[in-house]
Order: C-alpha cells, then sequence, then structure tokens
C-alpha cells in the first residue's frame, strides 16, 4: 500500500481556510522555519480513499470475534459515540468557569459514583489517561500514605505476583518502589506461604488482580490482604479483570484499598487501535484526601472543582479523557446495575463454554471454573507436532478471526489466553471453536500449513528482528 | 435495560447445562461467600432513547461559547470534516494495539505516517506513537535522561503550562529526581537563572517555547547553555506553530515534544488530547511508549510492526523506560489525518491566521484605555495584558454575548486567537470589551 507522501503531488491541495482577513503578521527572520515541512500534498479524494485502503487492512471488533485476553474486547455501541460527539461536550473548554461547565462536573461526579458502587470504593478520580497510568496514580496515593506517616524510607517494595501484567512491576517502578515477585500456587493462585514471607516492614504494597490473568478468582483473597495490611501495607486492584466480577464481588469487599478500572475494556469505550483509554481511580476514604487535583465535589445540586487537602498533585492535565467518560456514562446508563450483574455473568459463562469445548483437544492450563478469560497450554502439542502458540494464532488469522493473547502470563509457556466477552452470540463462539478444534487437527495431518500461516493475508509474518536492528521509524523522502 | 448481550436468557441456560452446571450461581463457586454480592446498588438499565434524553440533557446544562478567545493548553481550530470521517471508520475506532501486524497493517502504516508528520514538523529524528498528553510528554522527556545516579536534576521552566509543571513534579518526585523550577524573569525563562542552576548532575532542562504567557522563548542561548553543562534540553512546543516558526530540530534541542490537540481534535473538556514526543536520533532507544517500524515479510513485502520493544513494559516489566502501554493511538490518526488535509501551505496558513489575528487583537485591544501587553516581547497566537477591570467582571459581561474572553492570569488577561476568530468577530469583542469597560468604570 503507498505511503501518504507517496500519493503526494506538488501543488494539491483541499480549499480549508480563507485568506487572512487581517494584516499579516512578521516575525522576525531569525524565529522562522527554514522549510516547510514535507506534509503530504493532497485532495480530498486522494485522503479519503488512502484511510479506506488503511481502514480494510485493519481488523476491529466490529469486523469480527477478538477474543484477545486481558483486553476485554466487547463490542462499542454506537449511542455511546453519538453522546460522546455532542457539542455541549466537545466544544466544551477545560477552563471554563464551572458555573457554565454544570453537565460536564455532573457526569463525571455521577460516572464516580457508578465506579465507586461497582468496586466498592469511595472517591474516584478520572485524571489518569489509561490503565498503567491509573497504576501510577493508585501507587502514589500509597506512597503519599506511607510518606505522611514518616513511614517511605522504610516501606519502599511493591508485592507483585508472577502471573501480573508486565505494567505493574513498571508502574511500581515509575512510582518509585523496588518490586518484589510472589510466586503463584499450583492452584495459579498466591502462594500464600510465600506472600507471608516476602511481606514485611518494607512493604509498600500489593497489586494484585483478581480474577489474575490466568482467569482465575484467588479464594484466599480475604487471606491475601489481610496479610499485606497486618504487615502494614496497603492493597491495590489493577481492574483489567473488573469485568468478570460486576455485581458478584467488588474490591474494596476483598480488602483493597484502592483500585484502577479501564473503561476501554470493562465499560465498553473503544480501544482506538491503543488508545485513547480511561484509567480512573478509585479509593477507599481514608485516602480520599491525597487524590490528584482537582476532583469534582457537589453541594446542593452545584458542582464544583477542588484541590485535595494532601494531593499527590497531577498525573496529567485538566480532567483527563474526559469525552470517554462520557462513553462509559452512557453505558453506564444504559445497563444499570442490573444489566452490569448479567454482562458479568454472562462473560464468565461464555469462557467457561469455550473452556469447555476447546478441552477436547487442548491443554487447559488450569482446568475447572474459570472466570471471564482461560488460558491453554500448547506445550504438549508444540512437543508432539512442532506446533506452538504462534503457529495457531496465526493460522487464525486465515479464518478471519483475532488471535488470543499469545505468551501471556509468563509463568504458562506455550500460552494462549482467549477472552470471548458478553456480547458474543452461541454461534460465534461455536464457529471459533470449531475453527479452533479444526486446527488442532491440522497440527497433526498438516503442520506445513500452521508454519506458513497466514496464507491468505494482505502481508505474511513481519521480520521483526531485522525492524529492531535496523530501525527505520519514518519515510526516508528519497 | 439494554445490555448488549445476543444471547437469550434460554440459550444462556443451554450453555450452562452444555458445561454441566445448574445455575448462573455455579460460575461463581470459587468466590468465598464472605466478599460475594447479589447485584448493585444503582438504578435500572434504559433504553436508548431515554438514555440519549438523558445525557444530552447533561450536555445541554453546558455552555457552548460562540466565539472563544481563551487558550492556556486547549485551542480551538479548525477541524475539516474528512477529519472525524476518517477518524470514526469502525475499523480504526474498534482495533486493539497492533500487535497482530498481518491484521493490522492499517493502524501500523498510519502511526508510521504519524512519525514521519512529527519529525517533519519538529526537525527530529525519531518520533514515537504518542503518550496521553502533552504535560505527560514533557514529563516523560525530561526523565529520558534521569538515570538515578548521576544525572538526577530536572530544571524546569516556571514560564511553561502550570498542569505541565505540575505534572512534571509529581513524576520527578516519584521517580527521586530533583525538580528546580526557575524562577521567570518578565515571564519569560530566566537564563541567569538557569546558568545558575545548571550543573554536572543535570540531567535535563524543560522550556515551552511560546511558553504559557505565548512568548516565544530565546531557545537558542538556552540550548547553548544547557549543552555546555551536559543537560539535554526538552522542548514543548505548539504544533500549530511550526507550520510557520523555527523548528525545535533547527535549534538543536535534544527531545521535542508538545500537546497535539490543536491538531484536528476538538476542546472536549480536556480530552482526550494527544502528547507528541520526538527525538534526535541518540536518544531513540531511551523514547518511551510504542514505536513503529518498517520491515518486510519473508515474501520481501513492505509492511509495518512495532518494534524496539525491549524498552517497554511487556517485555521488560520492572526495567522497562516506561510504564505506558495504551496510549492515543486514535488521537494520532486524527493528529495525522488533520496534517495530511492540510498540507504545507494550510497548517502555514492556519499558523499564519492564527498569530496574526491574534496580533490585530492586541492592537485593538491597545487602543482601549487600559489595556496594555505586559511584556513587549514576539508571541505567536497568545498574551498577557492588563485589564483596567477584574478579568472575571470582564469575562462574565462577555459571556452574555457567548464569547469566552481570555483567562485571567495573576490580575492580568492571557489572551488567545486563532484562524477561527475572524476579523468581524475581533472587532467585535473589542467593541464590546471597549463598552463594558466604560459602563463598569462608570459605576
Amino acid at each position: 500500500m503507498k505511503l501518504l507522501f507517496e500519493r503526494s503531488r506538488t501543488g494539491r491541495a483541499m480549499n480549508l481556510l480563507p485568506d487572512c482577513d487581517v494584516p499579516e503578521v512578521s516575525f522576525d527572520e531569525s524565529l522562522l522555519r527554514s522549510s516547510a515541512p514535507r506534509l503530504p500534498e493532497l485532495s480530498e479524494v486522494d485522503l479519503d480513499r488512502h484511510y479506506t485502503a488503511l481502514s480494510k487492512e485493519t481488523y476491529g471488533v466490529n469486523s469480527g470475534f477478538y477474543p484477545l485476553g486481558s483486553c476485554t474486547m466487547k463490542y462499542n455501541p454506537r449511542v455511546n459515540e453519538a453522546m460522546a460527539s455532542l457539542p455541549g461536550f466537545t466544544e466544551l473548554h477545560p477552563l471554563q468557569d464551572p458555573a457554565t461547565t454544570q453537565g460536564a462536573l455532573e457526569l463525571l461526579h455521577t460516572a464516580g459514583k457508578y465506579i465507586c458502587e461497582i468496586t466498592g470504593m469511595d472517591d474516584m478520580t478520572f485524571q489518569p489517561a489509561a490503565g498503567a497510568h491509573g497504576e501510577y496514580t493508585g501507587l502514589l496515593l500509597i506512597r503519599r500514605y506511607h510518606q505522611l506517616r514518616g513511614d517511605l524510607e522504610k516501606r519502599t517494595k511493591i508485592l507483585v505476583p508472577d502471573s501480573a501484567h508486565g505494567t505493574n512491576p513498571a508502574s511500581a517502578v515509575m512510582a518509585g518502589f523496588t518490586v518484589v515477585s510472589v510466586p503463584s500456587n499450583a492452584e495459579g493462585g498466591v502462594d500464600l506461604d510465600a506472600l507471608r514471607a516476602a511481606a514485611g516492614e518494607d512493604t509498600a504494597g500489593l497489586m494484585l488482580t483478581n480474577p489474575n490473568t490466568l482467569g482465575l478468582f484467588d479464594p484466599n483473597i480475604l487471606e491475601i490482604t489481610k496479610i499485606v495490611h497486618e504487615a502494614g501495607g496497603l492493597c491495590y486492584y489493577d481492574g483489567a479483570n473488573l469485568n468478570a466480577v460486576m455485581g458478584h464481588a467488588r474490591p474494596g469487599d476483598m480488602g483493597f484499598d484502592c483500585v484502577h478500572v479501564n473503561l476501554h475494556k470493562t465499560f465498553s469505550t473503544p480501544h482506538g487501535g491503543g488508545g485513547p483509554g480511561s484509567g480512573p481511580v478509585g479509593c477507599k476514604a481514608f485516602l480520599s484526601d491525597y487524590l490528584p487535583s482537582p476532583q469534582v465535589r457537589e453541594d446542593n445540586g452545584v458542582y464544583s472543582l477542588y484541590d485535595p487537602s494532601e494531593s499527590v498533585g497531577k498525573v496529567r492535565s485538566f480532567q483527563g479523557n474526559f469525552l470517554v467518560v462520557v462513553r462509559a456514562m452512557t453505558y453506564l446508563f444504559s445497563l444499570g446495575g442490573e444489566g452490569l450483574t448479567e454482562a458479568s455473568s454472562t462473560a464468565v459463562l461464555n469462557a467457561n463454554y469455550m473452556m469447555h469445548r476447546l478441552s477436547k483437544s487442548y491443554e487447559i492450563a488450569y482446568p475447572g471454573i474459570c472466570m471471564h478469560e482461560f488460558v491453554m497450554d500448547l506445550k504438549k502439542l508444540k512437543d508432539e507436532t512442532g506446533i506452538s502458540a504462534m503457529d495457531v494464532a496465526k493460522r487464525l488469522l486465515d479464518f478471519g478471526i483475532h488471535p488470543p493473547t499469545m505468551y501471556f502470563p509468563l509463568i504458562v509457556h506455550e500460552a494462549l489466553m482467549l477472552e470471548p466477552t458478553e456480547t458474543e452470540s452461541r454461534e460465534t463462539l461455536d464457529d471459533a471453536c470449531d475453527l479452533f478444534l479444526e486446527i488442532a487437527k491440522e497440527a497433526r495431518e498438516n503442520p506445513e500449513i500452521l508454519h506458513s500461516a497466514p496464507n491468505t493475508r494482505t502481508v505474511g509474518r513481519p521480520d521483526e528482528v531485522s525492524a529492531a536492528r535496523n530501525p527505520i521509524l519514518r519515510y526516508p523522502f528519497e | 435495560m439494554s445490555n448488549y448481550l445476543p444471547s437469550t436468557r434460554d440459550e444462556r441456560l443451554d450453555m450452562l447445562h452444555a458445561i454441566g452446571l445448574q445455575s448462573p450461581e455455579d460460575l461463581y463457586a470459587m468466590v468465598p461467600d464472605a466478599v460475594r454480592i447479589h447485584g448493585l446498588n444503582l438504578p435500572e438499565g434504559m433504553s436508548e432513547l431515554e438514555v440519549s434524553q438523558r445525557v444530552t440533557a447533561l450536555s445541554e446544562k453546558n455552555t457552548v461559547f460562540r466565539s472563544v478567545f481563551r487558550g492556556a493548553g486547549a485551542y480551538r481550530h479548525f477541524i475539516p470534516a474528512i477529519v472525524k470521517t476518517i477518524t470514526s471508520k469502525e475499523e480504526f475506532l474498534t482495533a486493539y494495539t497492533p500487535y497482530q501486524a498481518e491484521i493490522s497493517q492499517g493502524v501500523l502504516q498510519s502511526i508510521f505516517e504519524y512519525q514521519t508528520q512529527i519529525c517533519e514538523l519538529t526537525g527530529m529524528d525519531v518520533s514515537n506513537a504518542s503518550v496521553y498528553d502533552g504535560a505527560t510528554a514533557a514529563a516523560e522527556a525530561v526523565l529520558m535522561n534521569v538515570d538515578g545516579r548521576r544525572k538526577k536534576k530536572v530544571i524546569v521552566s516556571s514560564a511553561a503550562h502550570p498542569d505541565v509543571i505540575a505534572v512534571i513534579r509529581t513524576y520527578c518526585e516519584s521517580r527521586g529526581a530533583e525538580c528546580v523550577l526557575l524562577p521567570d524573569d518578565a515571564h519569560a525563562t530566566d537564563l541567569n537563572a538557569l546558568k545558575a542552576a545548571l550543573d554536572a548532575q543535570t540531567a535535563s532542562v524543560y522550556v515551552q517555547s511560546p511558553n504559557f504567557y505565548g512568548i516565544l522563548e530565546d531557545v537558542e542561548t538556552i540550548v547553548s547553555l544547557a549543552h555546555e553543562a551536559g543537560a539535554k534540553v526538552a522542548l514543548g512546543v505548539n504544533p500549530i506553530s511550526l507550520g510557520l516558526l523555527k523548528t525545535p530540530g533547527e535549534y538543536g534541542v535534544d527531545i521535542a515534544c508538545g500537546e497535539g490537540q490543536p491538531l484536528g481534535l476538538p476542546m472536549g473538556f480536556g480530552g482526550p488530547y494527544l502528547g507528541f514526543m520526538a527525538a534526535s536520533k541518540e536518544m531513540m532507544r531511551k523514547l518511551p511508549g510504542r514505536i513503529v517500524g518498517q520491515t518486510t515479510d519473508a515474501q520481501g513485502r513492505r509492511c509495518f510492526v512495532l518494534t524496539l520493544q525491549a524498552r517497554e513494559q511487556h517485555i521488560r516489566r520492572e526495567k522497562a523506560s516506561s510504564n505506558i502501554c495504551s496510549n492515543e493511538a486514535l488521537c494520532a490518526m486524527t493528529a495525522s489525518v488533520y496534517l495530511a488535509a492540510m498540507g504545507p501551505g494550510g497548517l502555514r496558513k492556519a499558523a499564519m491566521n492564527s498569530a496574526s489575528h491574534a496580533h490585530y487583537l492586541a492592537q485593538k485591544l491597545s487602543e482601549i484605555a487600559g489595556f496594555s501587553l505586559v511584556e513587549e516581547k514576539p508571541f505567536f497566537h497568545e498574551f498577557l495584558m492588563h485589564c483596567p477591570i477584574a478579568p472575571e467582571k470582564l469575562n462574565a459581561r462577555l459571556a452574555e454575548h457567548g464569547i469566552l474572553g481570555g483567562l485571567p492570569v495573576d490580575g492580568a488577561i492571557l489572551w488567545c486567537a486563532t484562524e477561527m476568530n475572524s476579523k468581524a468577530e475581533i472587532d467585535n469583542l473589542c467593541a464590546l470589551t471597549a463598552q463594558i469597560v466604560g459602563e463598569e468604570a462608570g459605576k
């Protein structure tokens, strides 16, 4: 496919702006750029068709089934987009007087109340722009808590299970902590003895996803949070997997002190090919004064902004990804309490249904009842046929299904992690299962076709090694 | 209630039975009773019609100004119709991060094109795929050169945007980097204070130009002072201004960063926005976030992949250069479509018309008694003015006419104009302002 720059023809342009209707300002020559940026010169039809071509080489939730584990690729309702496009939201300047943004502040406040009820928290900030940003913010609250107690110098460690997302340890380091990895037990949960051994006077806190990245709800959750609290640490809930438990269990009741949730996972806002997301952070009341500033409050129906007294500062400009919150609020209004509860149980049902069917040909890493996702271990298949998790994933591309998450969590070596979500019909799940089973058969009967997959896309497996060794990161214009 | 579940209750019951379970309760058998709940204390769900009415009513409680003369980090520019048309395409909207290159060439290529445009705009060698916003871009930029051993000091100009400064401080504090805020000298970076603050521990210097007050900083001197002391320079820039003004690359800075919102994104009450970051080749492997590279497949066909992933959290975990994962991909595509639609001529026009309108506005306002520029320094499309009455008072009166006035800053007022503010609109603002000031003075 041609690049924008290869479609460019000197002199082509769209007529977008009028000529200047006041005298043109003249800057001193020393302040001006010496040559114009080489932006493409295109007509509107060139531009439109370029992106239509690119869109055909892009696979979204609307293109088909997207069982990408830990990413919650549920359907993104259209009404969310319509609401986020209302001029009463899009045309608001972030520094308008609060008297002129009462609707926007009410929306943030209401979204906070809903998500606090879902997570069992007391307060919430919408400043973090993504999940990892939320993790960082939550850890700043924990940091502040220890700092104000004069404990920060000795409480330097964050406990992170070995099944955690890579963002957890990376966020802990950004927040100024060192990371202690806690091993999993044979059932895939936190090893309690290892946790007891790791927790102590130097523990600042624990970061945990529950259900975890294996799709398992840790039955020892109350014991886990108790161990950390007794050591003097706080417990941080990574809400990446909240879609399993809405209306069935709440991090606040499990002993967690703060959480982040991903509006772009659980609350149906689109992923946009890698953002914008939104990672609001909730906390128990004893951490509220540390939240980033400003926060929204309500007094007698009037909404205003205030700076929490012991705020950790700002983690982003203004109020965060507001239009993403509009989408999530629309979704929350649509589903209500009962709808959210049913969404979670259906997500769990769909995962168990697929796991049950696939267990006929694939080894399940941790058999039993899973939550909203499950992990298959292809090690045995690989030993027997030479077909890896990667090969199976690439073969799925030939059939128009987005592959599951590969090689994660790290503690399962040939992992394929599937999360079907609640917004898929039984037919879709059945068709996908048939396909997975067919591919398992191919692995034994016709492995060659898997090694060379995908065979039907416009490009095959890209050479990632040379991409990293000799980086070409921009068009060279030669 | 509309919960977007395609399967009916009967179908779900069938599926439960197929896997050997009796009731939906059985799915949560692993959850201890002590933490098990049965539903949420939230209102009932609503039909789409009711939801639309409810959310629209909220949007209508806000005031949308017909005429906007406020910037201060969020700018109202013209957004060509093609921009939203393209970025609303469902494949772009609903795709995940392009890990599976074979079915993500569209998104990957668009990021590669975005990276190229950001390099062209800034005059830098390498761009990443985006970070959250201009403030986090600045924070990530200054930390790129902090090594936690010898280089652990960061110098920040107090003439930068207050939110940018606040975010840099948050990031520095948690990372254990010392953040030194330079005093300003007549609303620009104090060069003597900078000289005094620079030392062997200084990792980086952050300056914004045009700065928070709209003033163009003496970047050339700042860069030479910093480099002499062995520090890197991160320059915050307004991307529209680069249609006209000297690029960070021409100034020889090490990292260029900024808020990409002016490139086709609505003000949206603060977000989603776009943090862009571009660096010299030397700094390439320290850049945070996703980067797309060009390569070939087994048959030699050109294709694009996420690359240099050894910097990132999913590979490096606690040794990653940043924790960033989701970024602002669709906003980056928005900027890319915007820049492609504008082309070099259109972008120059947006820059020139904005600056010219701002200078015309400054001149017209200066003709009103009591209004004068706080500083006589070169500015782009924002400027700080003394105001003969309380700026809040003036703004309250302007609001009655559908005008959002400049931002009150320490008793003065920070105005902004873009290509959107026509001569007629500016003349109207100035006539109203003269009238309001006259009336208020007479009270």
